[in-house]
């Protein structure tokens, strides 16, 4: 009886070890780390974008793939997993300001761009960011720029145009503010045309000023639960991401009629493709980057998300640009021209510990006030 | 009085139910929206069924659930025996104390200890990713187990000992004894032990999150990945049934439970009926 229960058990410990490790041999794995929501999944009769690469892969080489496509909801999120080393990934698409601390910290692989003839469809303003200065580590995926939604039924037309709207006493308790401490601060900061990367702590403490002005107008604070309060009407006022004010927009309630635009100065951001250096095969993490920017793919994930492309095939196409609408061509890349300049003096860098660290201690007190 | 005690409990009914209910009603909304109900219509359901990636972290889900409660049983059951076998009263509560760790640990120190202690021996040899589906399951049957015992061993402390030990008399190995006497005596507790470890695998996030790797992501995973886009009405779809799946096994093990207890205390009843009866004659 013992015996039989011990042989059971190696058995099951052996086929538990073999199914784990070896495998299908013939078949490539690749490891994709993505935002969640961050790509066109085939919901809602939609383009299948992990699918048919597989697909288009073994049409071209032969060769089996399969994607394992897992998600992440913050940049921290997915630094953590990657640096405690117990995982590896093959292609990862975190922000900006992440990809120049992956870089410093030598996590990042340079790109072999010969793997990636489509990198040519990148428009010149965005090769060369300051976080990828020598453009070898990333291949850009999607941009944003923070704008002001508000509410046309409930805010005059005079009022709006900058950054004064959050700060106008007449919108009393239909403000909302982000609910993270760097685009809080960064909003007061353009605002008063401060450098949002200053390390200098008397810069932040006038802008924790100008937050403390605006404190007794605000309603909530927000980050994903902006889309429910403005879609329904509860607030009328707030900062989101271009992209996302289209998602809203599509959802509002009757008596919402929600409106954008920038003010003169704003956050830019720009999410990238790169290969972490526990990449297992690089030459098939590359030749999916290089799928992601090809025209039917990247068309259906611009769409899909609502954010800007950086990738010509992409905002010159006639389809997408009928199916964007002409607002939404014009608020997603009205900006495309002088992006470089624009980004790189407005985008968030990485700064330091204890410059974050004084910041979080003023922002506590704001929001507590 | 009364009234205030009926406000109060139809207050508690609140708290605890309108979210449900609000999820419920917002799944079968026509629009996206969380705000404005539009009209009736399945069609997040439709989606839901649509959506491949979910519907994987769906069945990964499951299946990490399934299993993690097959093992914890089993394993947890055997772990609940051997304690109520033990002699040295001191030992016994030693040993009972120590399988109960995982269950008042925060879940946050035990998944991240696990994945620590993951990736020291995944680099031991060497692996290039040293968390997948087996070592979700092993965190999951870690924090299952302390339940499985919690629900068995006061099923073994009601029974009496002199039935197996009459098993034994008569013939049957320990094993068999425990097969045919002690088992279908301490079943209920080992159903409710199962159902409680299923429902606590299923819900799991935290544990999950640390211990997961880079193929193998369960619902809660995905969900909480999405929460820097707006979470779609599907989800709220994938709730609803999920409630009313969690709602069917509670109800069941209620069911078993009350069967059960009715059953012990006729049995109780029996017995001293025939104590007064060997007592008169």
């Amino acid at each position: 009886m013992k015996k039989a229960l011990a042989l059971f058990l190696a058995i099951l410990m052996a086929s538990a070890l073999c199914l784990s490790g070896c495998g299908n041999s013939d078949t490539l794995v690749l490891n994709v780390y993505n935002w969640g929501e961050y790509i066109s999944d085939g919901s809602e009769g939609s383009y299948d974008t992990v699918n048919e690469f597989e697909k288009w892969y073994q049409e071209t080489y032969g060769q089996k793939v399969k994607v394992n496509y897992t998600t992440f909801a913050s940049n921290e999120d997915m630094y953590s997993k990657l640096s405690s080393g117990a995982v590896s990934y093959d292609v990862v698409i975190p922000s900006d300001y992440m990809i120049a601390r992956m870089a410093e910290e030598n996590m990042l692989l340079p790109l072999n761009y010969e793997n990636i003839p489509n990198y040519q469809n990148i428009d010149d303003s965005f090769k060369g960011l300051y976080y990828d200065p020598e453009a070898k580590y990333t291949v850009p995926y999607a941009y944003g720029i923070i704008g002001v939604i508000y509410n046309a039924n409930e805010v005059e037309e005079a009022d709006t145009g900058s950054w004064d709207l959050l700060w106008n006493e007449k919108y009393a308790d239909k403000i909302l503010q982000f609910n993270n401490s760097r685009d809080a601060f960064g909003m007061a900061m353009y605002k008063l045309g401060l450098d949002v990367n200053s390390e200098e702590t008397t810069v932040w403490d006038t802008a924790y000023e100008e937050l403390l002005k605006q404190r007794p107008f605000v309603y909530s604070f927000v980050m994903d639960e902006i889309y429910n309060m403005m879609e329904s009407g509860e607030a009328a006022i707030g900062a989101y991401y271009a992209g996302d004010y289209f998602t809203m927009k599509d959802a509002q309630a009757e008596g919402v009629d929600l409106q954008f635009y920038y003010p003169e100065r704003t956050n830019y951001y720009v999410d990238a493709m790169c290969i972490p250096t526990c990449c297992q095969n690089q030459a098939l993490a590359e030749s999916f980057i290089n799928f992601m920017l090809s025209e039917d793919a990247a068309i259906a994930n611009a769409q899909y998300t609502y954010y800007a492309s950086p990738n010509k095939v992409v905002y010159e196409n006639a389809g997408y640009q009928e199916e964007m609408g002409e607002e939404a061509m014009n608020v997603l890349y009205g900006k495309v021209e002088d992006f470089t300049t624009q980004y790189n003096e407005n985008a968030y860098r990485n700064l330091k510990p204890e410059t974050l660290d004084y910041i979080n201690a003023l922002w506590e007190t704001v929001k507590i006030n | 009085m009364k009234i205030t005690s009926k406000l109060y409990t139809a207050l508690i009914f609140i708290f605890l139910f309108a979210p449900i209910l609000v999820l419920l009603v917002f799944s079968f909304n026509e629009a996206k929206s969380l705000s404005v109900f539009s009209g009736f219509s399945l069609k997040w359901y439709q989606e839901l069924f649509h959506d491949e990636n979910t519907l994987e972290s769906v069945k990964n889900t499951l299946i990490l659930a399934v299993a993690a409660t097959v093992i914890s049983t089993v394993m947890g059951t055997a772990a609940a025996v051997g304690i109520h076998k033990l002699k040295n009263r001191w030992y016994r509560m030693a040993v009972n104390t120590v399988t109960n760790i995982p269950m008042i640990n925060p879940d946050i120190i035990t998944g991240i200890s696990m994945m620590l202690v993951f990736v020291f021996v995944g680099r031991l040899f060497g692996a290039s990713t040293s968390l997948n589906f087996w070592t979700m399951l092993i965190a999951h049957v870690t924090f299952c187990l302390p339940y499985v015992i919690f629900q068995v061993l006061p099923k073994l402390q009601q029974m009496e000992r002199d039935l197996t030990e009459a098993a034994m008399d008569l013939g049957c190995t320990p094993f068999r004894a425990f097969l045919k006497v002690t088992m279908p005596e301490i079943l209920p507790g080992i159903i409710t032990g199962a159902i409680m470890a299923f429902t606590l695998s299923l819900d799991d996030f935290v544990i999950s999150y640390f211990t997961s790797g880079n193929d193998f992501q369960t619902l809660p995973i995905r969900i909480y990945g999405m929460t820097k886009k707006t979470v779609t009405p599907k989800m709220y779809a994938l709730a609803t049934i999920i409630f009313f799946v969690t709602l069917t096994l509670l109800l069941l093990n209620n069911f078993v439970e009350s069967g059960e207890d009715k059953r012990w205390r006729e049995l109780k009843k029996q017995r001293k009926i025939r104590l007064k009866r060997s007592e008169q004659s």
